[in-house]
């Protein structure tokens, strides 16, 4: 498969998720609707209702046409970078979510990199060590954060190296790169560990089989380094399912992050959204369920690509014989 | 044990292995070993599966699985490996010493470019630390295992066939010139012309190198073709070592002269295969006493009362048979009569009254992206009653999609089938009844008899599942007809109670085999049905196929790549080749005189040593 194929391939994929985003938005739409009571309403948040008002959240929203051209005209905004308003202090939607998208993206990929990072770390370690007890140890420590949710992993770290040891602060995101992430080491390590024992499963499961497999045996015959073969053939062979399931686990972690954010007092999306849901701002529960939206596809997206690069067979159609 | 053998080298051998004794944790796997193998000199140690022969190669490589342990002692050119820490053995392994796996597909890192495998071998040398150094050297390596297509390099191993993968290989486990190569049923898992040219590919590479071989087969031939001196191991045990040729000519141990015979011979059908009974031991089983004893026809108190040392009979001949002096005779007089043909009886050629018809068969399947795959193009072919066909053809021939078409596991593209006078080209358009009878008129025998079997079901209740779908039946199978059932195929009646995975493979093959006749069929369809089978099993269940259809008169469909096989139970044969049938004709025609091309490469790649050779 050459260069060309591959921008193909992500073409074809970029067009199965184009009606995939259309559908998403629809719903997202529908949701001032589909909220009990009427628009207006729901709209006008806690603002005093005067005609004035309301006629300018008609005219804003265009409540007066045919639903399915409210939709259009909606998208066509959406499309322009407009979320509408806020009912909470009249600010536009997009400027609210950029003030508290900073926090989540560093939260979610402090804690992805811990995942995958720890988590392969902590995987590979098991199967080398396959059966001891250091073995049973790590897969309990997997089962053990799986079970536990990320709000009660985070109270027990707050409690633990917050209010008692003194390791780090427990509130507040930081200001400036190194104090960020010391902010927010804890509430990154309380949302790995929710979903880390995936990957340290995946992992351990995987490097067990390539271990066995005749080519590493083959490769331990002729010589070859340890390091080479632990690197160029185990965990190279057996990242490949990792990388399946990291779609999977990055949405899982930016799901979770609405819980840690609460947890943490951490000023993000997921503290935002909970926040709008409770003042049913609608506007603001559009644009933020928008954006995870797009995100999920777009992860997916970008997971079937890094499969396709890594996994020659993928790459030059593995013909059966 | 203690008779060290050692051969006439001045300096020592280069290998020496000294009671080396494999255990899995209590369980022995073998008992003590000694094997010698001299610089520049081809060894093999021949044996079946369970032989611990596998196990041997990997402790001599010092890389046997977790939880097995080698004891005694290895010493390469004076180096005790087994006292070796990891660390230091990798600086053995690849420079002095190398192995070649069995299965080309899976030696491969599936995701590493060909190339790549003899690239990684060369880092850390001086003379290759650029770039360019090394694929030159690629260049070379693969250019010395017969592949010129530079384009392999890049390739990835999927790309290419089993041959390839192999040659691959065997240019990866040389990158560092080994002293030593041990190869591990190096042409095994691939098809008959190819393996021949594999094993001319490693011949050729040892003599050039002046390299030591360790031949690791279960196939006695292809041991006395290719090597100086043959090591037969049973059950974990040597029970015969000797000279290659001398060996050949007069087995000592009846084990050896078991598996000669059992083997199919390739240029005479015998009227019967000289068997040996039972099936395989384990090393565990047989700890103190001889490990073939219970299959032995001159076993006796003596055999039984220790496990039998290797001792020297001869020059440079060793058997661990305690009666050789005894039996010899009886073993040589066997040898003899064994090898005398039997009488040709040669049927009239096919004409009228076919019981299989195929006429202008085609099965094409959409591959990948829609490509069609045409396996098979324009077959036809006639079984008559009573008559024993042989389809014979490598991987890829398309013999096994003809073979699941006459049964209707596959519906053909175009062309007719006629089983019995019934139109069964397309299974799903008969009549039901018509159906019922095509089925009861053909049967089909699979090469993994296990995977056929509901692990779950006794051999009994397998059986009287397929006794209730026989022709007018409305009572339940009673335990009589089971029993008969087992009785013709050679079993006591004592199999229905068990379970396939307490059965071995010869078992299994025999169970699935009375299956296949609780219907009563006229025609077998038999797909590779003895190729995975130990040789001593082998020559077991072609006896049965023939003895069965002498008894039924039974017509039989033999679907295999083995020409020795085909030429004890085939009447006629068609060879196929890419989904066409270039030759047929009588059996012995076709293989005596064979016309196409084809046919010609399929015979000489079966391995012949001098001795056969010579007219």
């Amino acid at each position: 498969m050459t260069g060309s194929s591959v921008v193909v391939f992500v073409m074809r994929r970029f067009a199965v998720a184009i009606p995939l985003l259309l559908v998403i938005s629809f719903g997202v739409f529908a949701l001032v609707h589909i909220a009990p009571g009427d628009p207006v309403r729901s709209l006008l948040g806690a603002r005093a209702s005067d005609p004035a008002t309301l006629a300018a959240i008609r005219e804003r929203y265009h409540l007066d046409d045919p639903f399915l051209v409210q939709y259009f005209k909606w998208l066509w905004q959406v499309a322009q970078g407009d979320l509408g308003v806020s009912i909470q202090g009249n600010r536009a939607v997009t400027s609210t979510i950029a003030d508290r998208l900073g926090v989540t993206i560093f939260l979610s990929l402090m804690s992805t990199v811990l995942v995958l990072g720890l988590g392969v770390l902590l995987g590979a370690v098991a199967a080398f060590r396959h059966g001891t007890r250091l073995d049973r140890a790590v897969v309990m420590f997997g089962v053990f954060g799986i079970s536990s949710p990320a709000f009660v992993t985070g109270i027990f770290l707050l409690y633990v190296f917050g209010a008692l040891l003194h390791l780090f602060p427990i509130f507040g995101p930081g200001t400036g790169f190194l104090d960020r992430a010391w902010h927010l080491t804890l509430p990154a390590l309380a949302l790995a560990i929710s979903v880390m024992a995936i990957v340290i499963k995946i992992t351990r499961a995987a490097m067990i089989e390539e271990l066995d497999q005749d080519y590493v045996t083959f490769a331990r015959a002729r010589g070859l380094s340890s390091r080479r073969i632990t690197f160029a053939y185990v965990l190279r062979n057996a990242l490949i399912p990792v990388v399946t399931a990291a779609g999977l686990i990055v949405v899982g972690i930016v799901a979770g992050a609405i819980y840690v954010e609460v947890t943490f007092s951490l000023p993000g999306l997921g503290a935002l959204t909970v926040d709008a849901v409770q003042k049913r701002d609608i506007p603001t529960i559009q644009g933020t369920t928008l954006l995870f939206s797009v995100f999920v596809v777009l992860v997916n997206l970008a997971i079937d690509v890094i499969y396709m690069l890594i996994d020659p067979r993928i790459r030059f159609g593995r013909v059966e014989s | 044990m203690n008779t060290a053998v050692v051969g006439a080298g001045q300096e020592g051998p280069l290998l020496n292995v000294e009671g080396l004794v494999i255990s899995h944790g209590a369980v022995p796997i073998t008992a003590p070993l000694n094997i010698a193998v001299e610089r520049g000199e081809t060894i093999a140690i021949v044996g079946e599966s369970g032989s611990g022969k596998t196990l041997t190669a990997r402790a001599i490589a010092g890389i046997l699985p977790p939880g097995i342990n080698a004891t005694g002692a290895v010493t390469l050119d004076g180096i005790p490996l087994l006292r070796l820490a990891e660390r230091e053995l990798r600086k053995i392994r690849g420079f002095r010493v190398s192995m070649l796996m069995q299965d080309p597909f899976t030696m491969l890192n599936p995701l590493m470019r060909c190339g790549d495998h003899i690239n990684e071998m060369l880092r850390g040398r001086p003379e290759f630390a650029s770039r360019a150094a090394r694929a030159a050297e690629v260049k070379r390596r693969l250019a010395e295992v017969g592949i010129v297509d530079e384009d392999v390099a890049r390739r990835m191993p999927f790309q290419l066939s089993g041959g390839m993968c192999q040659r691959v290989a065997l240019a990866a486990a040389l990158a560092r010139d080994p002293e030593l190569l041990i190869a591990d049923e190096p042409s095994t898992a691939l098809d008959v012309t190819t393996q021949a040219e594999i094993i001319r590919l490693l011949r050729r590479v040892q003599r050039e190198r002046h390299m030591s071989l360790i031949l690791i087969t279960h196939n006695l031939r292809l041991a006395f073709s290719t090597c100086e001196r043959i090591y037969v191991l049973y059950a974990g045990s040597l029970l015969e070592v000797g000279d290659a040729a001398a060996v050949e000519r007069q087995p000592f141990h009846p084990y050896t002269l078991g598996l000669l015979l059992s083997e199919p011979p390739a240029d005479i059908r015998v009227p019967r295969l000289v068997a040996i009974r039972g099936s395989v031991a384990r090393a565990a089983d047989v700890v103190d006493s001889c490990g073939f004893a219970d299959r032995c026809d001159w076993a006796k108190q003596i055999c039984r009362a220790g496990k039998p040392p290797l001792v020297a009979r001869d020059a440079s001949r060793f058997t661990a048979c305690v009666r050789q002096d005894e039996i010899q005779g009886e073993l040589d007089a066997l040898r003899t009569a064994a090898l005398s043909a039997a009488p040709m009886t040669l049927r009239p050629d096919p004409t009228e009254g076919a019981l299989v018809r195929v006429d202008a068969l085609v099965k094409t399947f959409v591959g990948a992206r829609g490509r069609p795959i045409r396996a098979v193009k324009d077959i036809s072919l006639r079984i008559m009653p009573g008559e024993s066909v042989g389809l014979v053809g490598e991987s890829g021939s398309g013999k096994t999609t003809l073979g699941r078409c006459l049964v209707g596991l596959e519906t053909p593209t175009a062309g007719d089938i006629s089983i019995d006078g019934i139109a069964a080209a397309d299974f799903d358009a008969m009549a039901k009844a018509d159906r019922a009878r095509v089925r009861r008129t053909i049967q089909m025998i699979f090469q993994d008899p296990y995977s056929t079997l509901n692990p779950r079901h006794s051999v009994g209740q397998a059986l009287s599942e397929a006794l209730g779908a026989s022709a007018g039946a409305t009572s339940p199978a009673t335990p009589d007809r089971i029993a008969a059932l087992l009785a013709d195929v050679g079993l006591s009646a004592a199999y229905a109670t068990r379970r396939p995975a307490s059965l071995s493979g010869g078992e299994r093959q025999r169970v699935a085999i009375a299956r296949a006749l609780a219907v009563k069929p006229a025609v077998l369809v038999c797909d590779e049905p003895v190729s995975a089978l130990d040789v001593s099993v082998q020559a077991q269940v072609l006896n049965l196929f023939k003895r069965l259809q002498a008894e039924h008169g039974l017509a039989y469909l033999f679907i295999t790549h083995d020409l020795a096989v085909v030429r004890q139970i085939a009447d006629r044969i068609y060879v196929l080749y890419l989904g066409e049938i270039v030759e047929e004709g009588p059996t012995e025609r076709v293989i005596g005189d064979p016309q196409h091309p084809y046919t010609r490469r399929l015979i000489e790649s079966i391995p012949r040593s001098a001795n056969q050779r010579a007219p």
